[in-house]
């Protein structure tokens, strides 16, 4: 259903272009939960940031249900990992969720309904008339992931949305997320640089290079569903693609690091 | 050692908001009472002591000539401001968001910048002949300038993660402006505003100088062509009265706002 097909994004530099994805192709099932890890300036955001039609490809495709991405798509929403300024600070919980909800199509009551149901969803009912700072980090980025599910988007798009909260929270997210898209079966495409929030959340992994980033290679995760952040990761298998995923990292990191020296 | 303290004392006293209002209460008293206790003696024609001059001030400025020469003043004044306030922010907004209007206008409106409104009464005097219109021509003129380039500046570095998720979620076009770029531009708008504030004054004066028949500058200049030094003075003491309340207020409602426009800031 999405389909990044020999995507290219350089940037203009005084030197010439900076490229930073180049020969990047990759597919997402319907209802699939795709992660995109690689190490940091890997051009994950910039991909991310193509792919949802906020920045334009130089080069390639993407593809939405065989039409081409150009500006964001109303069937995608996005989770940033910089909650605090994504969300609007000057507006309440429940209006920032309703924002993207405030257009012809939609009566105001079907808009409230869908905002108390998300903020239900992710434990927030009772912050809806707080503004975002009142909230703890994971609680905003709470809201923004109510946002998006609000929005019914068909894929949820996310850079790196647990980066910058504690290891508890994180966790919790986590399970959030999941627990949404076994519920609601939209399509995730997550990028991060985690290895285990990789393996522990997706179908499948793909392990992207450093800049150009193109693909390294496509990692079936066949862990059953639903997971368990206890159970999971104690099971072999995880282990053994943890592993992998690691492994694949760390030889790209050293040989970068042997190129550079 | 006591001193020591004592200064520290003060030195904390002078951080906080109270300490600051009582500080700058005994600043202010000071030099009154030095004005009054210094001008007391004088004999001068052309510096009567404070006690006259606020005589005079109440005498006249209580009177309806009075009161409506302030009023009209304040019509001019407000009137300018409120022109260069709307102006302002609606062509910094388009000019900070369209590079290709950016780009086209902006040597045009250096060199339109560069011109002391002042310099443009002559024309406004043409235009508009003697009447409120043209003094709030100029103001309007003078000031939009701070104003515009402050929301311009603002519009242009917004945040890029919050336009971001603003185009993402498909949040464009009045939408857009009203819940987002406006608000995040509100805190350079208040500061566009402020250095503007000083600046109608100034014009505000400086029009009512030339051939109007009211308002303080009126008064002033007139005053001093009839040698009534007094009501000059306290024409100039009413001025002076006059900025300062309304940076005063003008302060508390910029507090009001910026604490709604980013509420992050007042916990830092």
């Amino acid at each position: 259903m999405l389909i990044v097909s020999d995507m290219e994004k350089t940037y203009p530099t005084k030197s010439g272009g900076f490229t930073a994805v180049s020969g990047m192709s990759f597919h997402v099932e319907e209802g699939e939960l795709f992660t995109i890890v690689g190490p940091s300036g890997a051009g994950k955001t910039t991909l991310l940031r193509c792919v949802a039609g906020l920045d334009e490809v130089t080069g390639g495709s993407v593809t939405f249900n065989g039409v081409p991405v150009s500006g964001p798509p109303r069937e995608f929403a996005v989770v940033f990992q910089d909650y605090a300024r994504s969300l609007m600070p000057w507006i309440t919980v429940a209006k920032n969720v309703e924002l993207p909800l405030m257009k012809n199509g939609i009566s105001a009551q079907e808009r409230r309904k869908r905002v108390t149901s998300a903020l239900e969803e992710v434990g927030l009912a009772d912050a809806m008339e707080k503004k975002p700072f009142q909230l703890s980090g994971g609680m905003q980025q709470r809201v923004a992931i109510a946002r998006a599910i609000a929005y019914r988007p068909q894929v949820l798009i996310m850079d790196e949305p647990f980066a910058s909260v504690d290891a508890q929270t994180r966790a919790d997210l986590e399970d959030l997320l999941l627990r949404i898209r076994a519920e609601t079966g939209t399509t995730v495409l997550f990028v991060t640089h985690d290895v285990d929030e990789s393996v522990y959340l997706s179908n499948r992994v793909a392990i992207v290079s450093r800049s150009p980033s193109r693909i390294d290679e496509i990692v079936d995760i066949p862990l059953p569903y639903p997971r368990d952040q206890i159970a999971t990761k104690s099971l072999p298998e995880f282990a053994t693609l943890r592993g992998h995923v690691f492994g694949r990292i760390r030889e790209m990191v050293n040989s970068a690091a042997l190129t550079d020296a | 050692m006591s001193t020591l303290t004592a200064t520290a004392k003060l030195n904390a006293a002078a951080k906080t908001r109270k300490g600051r209002l009582i500080l700058g209460t005994l600043g202010a008293a000071t030099a009154v009472a030095a004005w009054f206790l210094i001008s007391r003696e004088s004999d001068n024609p052309y510096f009567p002591s404070l006690e006259v001059i606020l005589e005079r001030a109440w005498e006249y400025w209580t009177t309806p000539e009075g009161v409506n020469n302030i009023l009209a003043s304040l019509r001019t004044l407000s009137g300018g401001l409120f022109l260069a306030i709307i102006l302002g922010v609606v062509i910094g907004l388009i000019i900070g968001q369209l590079a290709i209007v950016e780009q086209a206008v902006s040597p045009t409106l250096e060199f339109a910048r560069a011109i002391p409104a002042t310099a443009l009464i002559p024309f406004a005097l043409m235009l508009f002949g003697v009447s409120d219109q043209m003094k709030i021509f100029l103001i309007a003129l003078g000031c939009i300038w701070p104003i515009l380039l402050s929301t311009a500046d603002g519009a242009r570095g917004i945040d890029k993660t919050l336009s971001a998720s603003a185009r993402a979620f498909q949040i464009t076009g009045w939408k857009f402006q009203t819940y987002v770029m406006l608000p995040a531009v509100l805190p350079r708008i208040l500061v566009g505003i402020r250095i503007a504030i000083p600046l109608s004054l100034i014009l505000m004066v400086t029009s009512e100088m030339v051939g109007v028949q009211q308002g303080l500058g009126f008064v002033i200049t007139q005053a001093q062509a009839t040698f009534q030094i007094l009501t000059m003075w306290s024409g100039i003491l009413i001025l002076g009265v006059l900025g300062f309340l309304l940076t005063f207020i003008y302060s508390l409602i910029e507090r009001r706002l910026l604490r709604w426009a980013d509420p992050r800031r007042d916990r830092e």
